[in-house]
């Protein structure tokens, strides 16, 4: 009953918000299931990675270079192992024989420079909180003791902190070949020729601030052996790219290492990665014929769990009076930091085709330039490469609206494509396979109540009201779903973009889905029975999900890039169509008729003009039986599907963002926030609802709170969440969310993914509206994040009161305002 | 993060606390007073204090509570901040302190902290300092010598320092009743819910007849011990408080002498450094927010 009666109100609560709710069609998908994984994940009856406790286990703990660039000169571990309960000590040169170097998969150009990169630092550090030695100890407190016996010795080298500075003659080089890994171009059209002669050019730089994910379960890894085989347990993204890349790491044979990924709590791509823990976990459990594990705590991981974003983006955008645009010229620098890991190098390249966002031009010239510096190297984070380029393009064509006087939304109207006109194709060579960008931004433009708080903010400007207000616009796509393998292997990218499904129907009629997009919290489980429970006629509570084990699910490429539903979830649907074909065979000889005259509704087999029929259950235990089976018909109702998608997908969106931004402190308060995503075909609109909300939550963060800082040394100074700040739901508003459904062409489920899309579109949604807030103060941006301080400095700066003449009326503001006027 | 070993000594009794911190004074040994945890355990996870021993007093009977004590409220110093938050005298009489308190951290840390402890811990960012120099506190500490009356203006020493000798445990706080006529407002300025203030002020303010009266203004995070903002008390005495602009121009409007006054909150004041704000900001912070909790309070 309190089942019932809480679905029904939630139910209640998404169709208030104008959500789906069950469409009544008696299916599945597009119901607002609740997640059938959550009850086990929030009441402690779960496996976390760091939850495992194996007989004999030993603890490590790592030792971390305090310096940003070193030479290790001496590493004296004596002391440590006198200590108690220690086992072993060990530095990078003790692994030296068979550490290997980390793997970067995504090496972009030809001549990209790619660093030796060793687990554990034996000569050289790079970055504070490089491994430079570790203890192995019978528990984790003696271990953690124990480091603080073991001295090491650094001879300092010059931090290289600044991208800039990095590629200037003269540098100090954080590796020998110096500190330039790549240059990347790309281009469509003739770009010199849509900016020559252009009546309207738009320059700018914005930086795209360092970010530390931070994953609600930090990183942790077991790793243990039988003498003969072994296996790593890791709260990881990517079992099946991690077993690949293990064994090609540390001549492990594949075939005896088996790769678990267990409940995993969260990653937002920083799980995607080969970790030196992972390597050098494994390496002691082979050392050592012991299992050991490892979790790092949370300020271990803010120096070491990779980071996100950090590029300068110079963009310009050459246009008409009339405000349409001729072309986009993007000039990038990517802080790669020290190393270049997984798939480093090819984040910024995920936006290269982007820069153009949903908008038609003739022109448009990419370059992007990987450089070095001395911290903790970059990788995935949510969006990876494409909010960059939507914050970019968006923060842009607001300036192209300003300086032309319009409205930004105008601005967007004579620039996008419109429905009519897909498929298309666009000027970085995507073939977008669907949208609707009107419909999103009229429903958008009508729960946000665009005319009224335009009336407001012109009514708060005549004022001189100190709270100014502003509205920011975000009309975002991405691509996702990656990917086509032959896109990926001609972006040199090292692997496919496949994924893998087996469904089996068991013998009492119940299901089984083994996927290989293996989940870290989005609900793969709940999801994938729906598509299942559709595609067979079972009931949704038959069917079960097993993931992230490779002795489980044996083949996969795992979780990122909106990749799940549109890959994995298309190859679950595949699967099921091919047991079902099989089982239309084993049903038509059962029933004596033609498999032509078969029909298939809610599970059962019929004779099409007949009353005859058999259920898939009872399809299930004649081929378990195997008694009586066509010729030629294996006893197994069990179906094998590799998918690889034809083409990415495109979801999109609307988001709207009204900021007021107290003058006086700095201080920026969102007000309202809508968010109309066409993620395409919706299979379970609670999931969505979660993905959008968080999504969004992570963009503003980015736009108001979150920035990894080092100092001028090289030191991480956010190393602790009193520093590094992320919201929690007391710091944001309420979001008010709704969908366009315009389903993906592209796969047959129709669907587009939505684990990015809230954290693409509103970072620049945001950052949009404290600049339409100030621009009265002759302000054309504030970079992020948006702090209190730094708005006021801007203020400050800007050194003059708003252009608008009544404010000048505002008296006795006294010494404290004496900035700001 | 895992704190280094340390030694847990858990005195059944008061006197007995007082013995042990006296002779481990004596004995040379650093010894820290653990009682809520909330401020001290993150320090030695993150190993930046390392006590030979903890004494916790988190259990120790008869200083939990508050008591209505005629012209002032006694809070005892293990009173957890949501008791306090609870209290129908804090509320009633003292109401100062639950409006700060009720921005202490969140619901968790509110249960487990305790209001002697945020206070001894001394945290010149934490709410409470700031409102026990407002009210002019009396902070009573017991040895094994006896009880001893420190007051407020006397109590903080720098940055993490208190005046408590060696031996002695902070057992409760006397929070003075300013009767009628006076108001409150505590005004914290914070990037985060659960953040530390950037800058907090604690306003009580007394009006008679359209005008200031008095004002007590205490701040939080300007300096390495809480503050009064003394000039601009001083200033504010006297104003009519006719004039609130409540920051929005109304044209024609005479401007309010109160802003002017409380452009003095940052006099006197050295106000750290760090990555949320720098000092020249805090200081225009305090000018503003002063404002705003007087006006609050004022009105």
């Amino acid at each position: 009953m309190t089942e019932q009666l809480d679905a029904g109100l939630i139910g209640e609560k998404i169709a208030e918000s104008g959500q789906l709710s069950d469409p009544g069609d008696g299916l599945e998908v597009g119901r607002a299931r609740r997640r059938k994984e959550d009850a086990r994940l929030i009441t402690g009856r779960t496996t976390w990675t760091d939850n495992i406790q194996l007989p004999g286990m030993l603890y490590v703990a790592f030792l971390r270079s305090p310096i940003a660039h070193a030479r290790i000169t001496r590493v004296d571990t004596s002391a440590a192992r006198g200590r108690p309960g220690v086992v072993a000590v060990l530095s990078g040169r003790d692994f030296a024989g068979e550490q290997g170097s980390l793997p970067c998969a995504w090496t972009v150009t030809e001549d990209i420079v790619v660093p030796d990169h060793p687990p554990m630092a034996a000569d050289e550090v790079r970055y504070v909180g490089e491994a430079v030695a570790c203890v192995v100890a019978t528990d984790r407190y003696k271990a953690a003791d124990a480091l603080e016996a073991i001295e090491v010795d650094y001879e300092p080298l010059e931090a290289v902190l600044d991208m800039t500075e990095a590629l200037t003659e003269g540098s100090p080089k954080v590796h020998e070949a110096g500190n330039r890994a790549f240059t990347w171009k790309f281009s469509g059209g003739d770009v010199d020729a849509a900016f020559r002669d252009a009546p309207v050019v738009i320059e700018r730089t914005y930086v795209q601030q360092r970010l530390i994910p931070s994953a609600m379960e930090p990183r942790a890894v077991v790793a243990t052996t039988d003498g003969a085989a072994f296996t790593i347990y890791s709260a990881t993204q990517i079992p099946h790219v991690l077993r690949v890349m293990l064994a090609l790491t540390t001549g492990i044979p594949e075939h005896l290492l088996r790769v678990v990924a267990p409940d995993v709590g969260g990653g937002f791509g920083s799980k995607l990665q080969v970790t030196a823990e992972e390597v050098l976990c494994l390496l002691l459990t082979r050392r050592l014929g012991k299992p050991v594990k490892w979790t790092e705590s949370r300020s271990e991981g803010n120096l070491t769990v990779h980071h996100g974003r950090d590029q300068i983006q110079r963009i310009s955008v050459a246009a008409e009076r009339d405000g349409r645009i001729r072309g986009v010229r993007v000039d990038l620098l990517a802080d790669m930091g020290a190393y270049l890991m997984l798939v480093t190098p090819g984040i910024p390249l995920l936006g290269a085709f982007m820069y153009n966002g949903i908008y038609k031009m003739d022109a448009y010239d990419f370059t992007c330039t990987g450089v070095f510096t001395t911290k903790m190297p970059t990788d995935a984070y949510r969006g990876a490469g494409r909010p960059e380029a939507t914050f970019a393009i968006e923060r842009a064509v607001d300036e192209l609206a300003h300086e032309l006087g319009m409205d930004p939304l105008e601005v967007r109207r004579r620039n996008w494509i419109t429905h009519r006109e897909f498929p298309y194709t666009t000027v970085a060579g995507l073939t977008y396979d669907s949208g609707n960008y009107e419909a999103a931004t009229d429903r958008a433009m009508a729960l946000f109540g665009y005319d009224k708080l335009r009336a407001e903010q012109a009514d708060r400007r005549d004022r001189g009201d100190p709270v100014q207000l502003g509205i920011g616009v975000s009309t975002y796509t991405e691509m996702c779903g990656l990917a086509p393998s032959r896109v990926l292997g001609s972006l040199s990218y090292g692997a496919g973009g496949w994924e893998h499904a087996t469904v089996r129907l068991l013998p009492t009629g119940k299901v089984e889905v083994v996927t290989g997009s293996s989940p870290h919290g989005q609900g793969h489980e709940t999801a994938w029975s729906q598509i299942a429970a559709d595609a067979l006629g079972v009931p949704f509570e038959d069917v079960s999900v097993l993931h992230g084990d490779t002795a489980i699910a044996p083949k996969g490429m795992d979780t990122y890039g909106s990749r799940s539903l549109v890959v994995g979830g298309v190859a679950v649907l595949h699967a099921c169509e091919k047991v079902k074909d099989k089982a239309r065979r084993l049903a038509a000889h059962m029933l004596e008729a033609s498999a032509d005259d078969i029909e298939f509704s809610s599970g059962a087999f019929t004779v099409r003009g007949t009353s005859q029929g058999k259920t898939i259950q009872e399809l299930a235990l004649a081929a378990f039986a195997a008694h009586d089976l066509p010729d030629g018909f294996e006893p197994r109702l069990d179906a094998d599907v590799t998918f690889d998608p034809e083409n990415f997908s495109f979801p999109h969106g609307t988001h709207l963002c009204a900021a007021e931004v107290d003058t006086e402190t700095g201080m920026v308060r969102i007000r309202s926030y809508v968010a109309v995503d066409d993620v395409g075909t919706v299979v379970n609109p609670l999931i969505v609802e979660g993905q959008v909300h968080g999504g969004i939550a992570q963009g503003v963060a980015q736009a108001l709170f979150e920035e990894a800082v080092y100092d001028t040394d090289g030191n991480l100074l956010t190393t602790t969440m009193a520093d590094y700040l992320i919201p929690s739901a007391a710091d944001l508003p309420d979001f008010i969310t709704d969908r366009t459904e315009t389903p993906a062409t592209s796969n047959p489920l129709g669907v587009k993914g939505v684990g990015e899309a809230g954290t693409i579109a509103s970072t620049p949604a945001v950052v949009n509206a404290i600049v339409d807030a100030l621009r009265p103060y002759g302000v054309d941006d504030v970079p992020m994040p948006c702090t209190p301080e730094r708005v006021w400095r801007i203020l400050a700066d800007s050194g003059a009161a708003p252009a608008r003449p009544a404010a000048a009326g505002w008296g006795g503001a006294g010494e404290s305002e004496g900035g700001l006027r | 993060m895992i704190p280094a070993a340390f030694d847990y000594i858990r005195p059944a009794s008061l006197d007995e606390a007082c013995h042990v911190l006296r002779d481990a004074d004596a004995s040379g040994n650093d010894v820290k007073v653990i009682a809520g945890g909330q401020s001290l355990l993150p320090l030695l996870r993150l190993r930046l204090a390392y006590p030979a021993a903890l004494v916790d007093l988190g259990r120790l009977p008869g200083l939990r509570g508050v008591e209505d004590r005629g012209d002032h409220v006694f809070i005892g110093a293990l009173t957890t901040h949501d008791e306090v938050l609870r209290s129908p005298a804090v509320r009633e009489h003292v109401p100062l302190v639950a409006l700060a308190t009720a921005t202490v951290a969140d619901p968790a840390v509110r249960h487990r902290g305790t209001f002697g402890g945020s206070l001894a811990h001394a945290d010149p960012a934490g709410d409470l300092p700031a409102v026990a120099v407002a009210l002019d506190c009396v902070f009573i500490a017991r040895s094994a010598e006896g009880e001893r009356e420190i007051p407020a203006a006397e109590f903080f020493a720098d940055y993490l320092e208190t005046t408590l000798r060696p031996g002695e445990v902070l057992i409760g706080v006397r929070v003075p009743k300013l009767g009628a006529g006076w108001g409150f407002h505590y005004e914290k300025f914070t990037r985060t819910a659960q953040a530390w203030a950037i800058v907090g002020v604690a306003a009580a303010v007394r009006t008679e007849d359209g005008s200031i009266a008095e004002a007590r203004i205490g701040l939080t995070n300007m300096g390495s011990t809480p503050l009064r903002a003394r000039a601009a008390e001083e200033a504010l005495r006297g104003l009519s408080t006719a004039h609130g602009d409540s920051g929005v121009t109304i044209p024609g409007r005479v401007h309010d002498p109160v802003r002017d006054a409380c452009g003095q909150a940052a006099e006197g004041a050295s106000p750290p450094s760090d990555l949320h704000a720098r000092p020249d900001y805090r200081a225009h912070l305090a000018r503003v927010l002063t404002y705003r909790a007087v006006r609050a309070a004022g009105s």
